[in-house]
């Protein structure tokens, strides 16, 4: 289970556009580098996150080895309802992870 | 005709002809493994691929990236597009290419108007000192552009662990 980090305002009026910050842990491989013995390295990395708010997708991003380690990625959304964000990060070798925030709206 | 001389001499210069020509196609079997590198040509092709056949226009994306970075392992990158992100008027999508990486994709982010703001961070990899560019898909079909120049002076992605 890999590390992640999500910061998202506790609370936040209606209407209100709010920044949404995500940063997870992961050595992201690119896959053209070369080891000591020369073999390469075969690619690890996070290929899709998607962002869910009260279950509708509200942001995706399709990455690619020239994303660096430990991927952070930041996007805006309006506060609409108090809910749950939903994160979720899966990639190569059958990577999955999902994280929630909630959401306090006014 | 039967010169043993003559035909020694047409075998011997068959075998270097041949030794030659295999190590030319062993070159370059094993070469792509190694100098995998994307070219201005390929993120040409990559544009074009996403863009399709739409007038591809400059302007209202901002690119906002460091023009000179000492690590190219992680370079923080925002880009942000003018838009109003109504229903109406809304930016679908954004794309960031590269030049010269092992492959010119770097990230496509879906969005929509629920976004409030246009604006997406993420910190990226870059294997040499190139020149990236921003695509904002807009809700009407258009596309809009913006182009940054970083010189990278430790690349990544590419080198090996010693």
């Amino acid at each position: 289970m890999a590390r992640a980090l999500i910061n998202v305002p506790a609370r936040a009026k209606r209407g209100e556009v709010i920044e949404i910050k995500t940063l997870i842990s992961h050595p992201m491989e690119s896959g053209y580098r070369v080891g000591t013995n020369g073999t390469p390295i075969p690619r690890d990395i996070i290929t899709l996150f998607t962002c869910t708010y009260n279950g509708e997708e509200i942001f995706r991003a399709e990455l690619s080895p020239a994303i660096a380690a430990n991927p952070f990625i930041a996007f805006f959304t309006t506060a609409t309802e108090s809910g749950a964000l939903a994160f979720h990060w899966s990639g190569d070798n059958g990577f999955s992870t999902t994280e929630t925030a909630a959401l306090t709206v006014e | 005709m039967a010169d043993p001389f003559f035909s020694a001499a047409n075998r011997r210069c068959f075998l270097i002809r041949t030794a030659g020509f295999a190590a030319v196609v062993g070159m370059s079997s094993a070469l792509p493994l190694r100098a995998t590198r994307a070219t201005p040509q390929a993120m040409q092709q990559a544009i074009r691929k996403i863009v399709g056949e739409a007038a591809l226009q400059h302007g209202k994306v901002m690119l906002d990236v460091p023009p000179l970075v000492e690590n190219g392992n992680a370079v923080p990158l925002t880009v942000s597009v003018d838009s109003p992100m109504t229903e109406a008027d809304h930016v679908k999508a954004i794309h960031i290419i590269n030049e010269k990486n092992p492959q010119p994709q770097v990230i496509s982010m879906t969005l929509g108007p629920r976004a409030g703001r246009a604006s997406v961070s993420t910190r990226i990899k870059l294997a040499d000192s190139q020149q990236i560019v921003a695509l904002a898909e807009m809700s009407d079909g258009s596309f809009w552009s913006e182009s940054a120049d970083i010189v990278v002076t430790i690349a990544a992605c590419v080198e090996d662990i010693l």
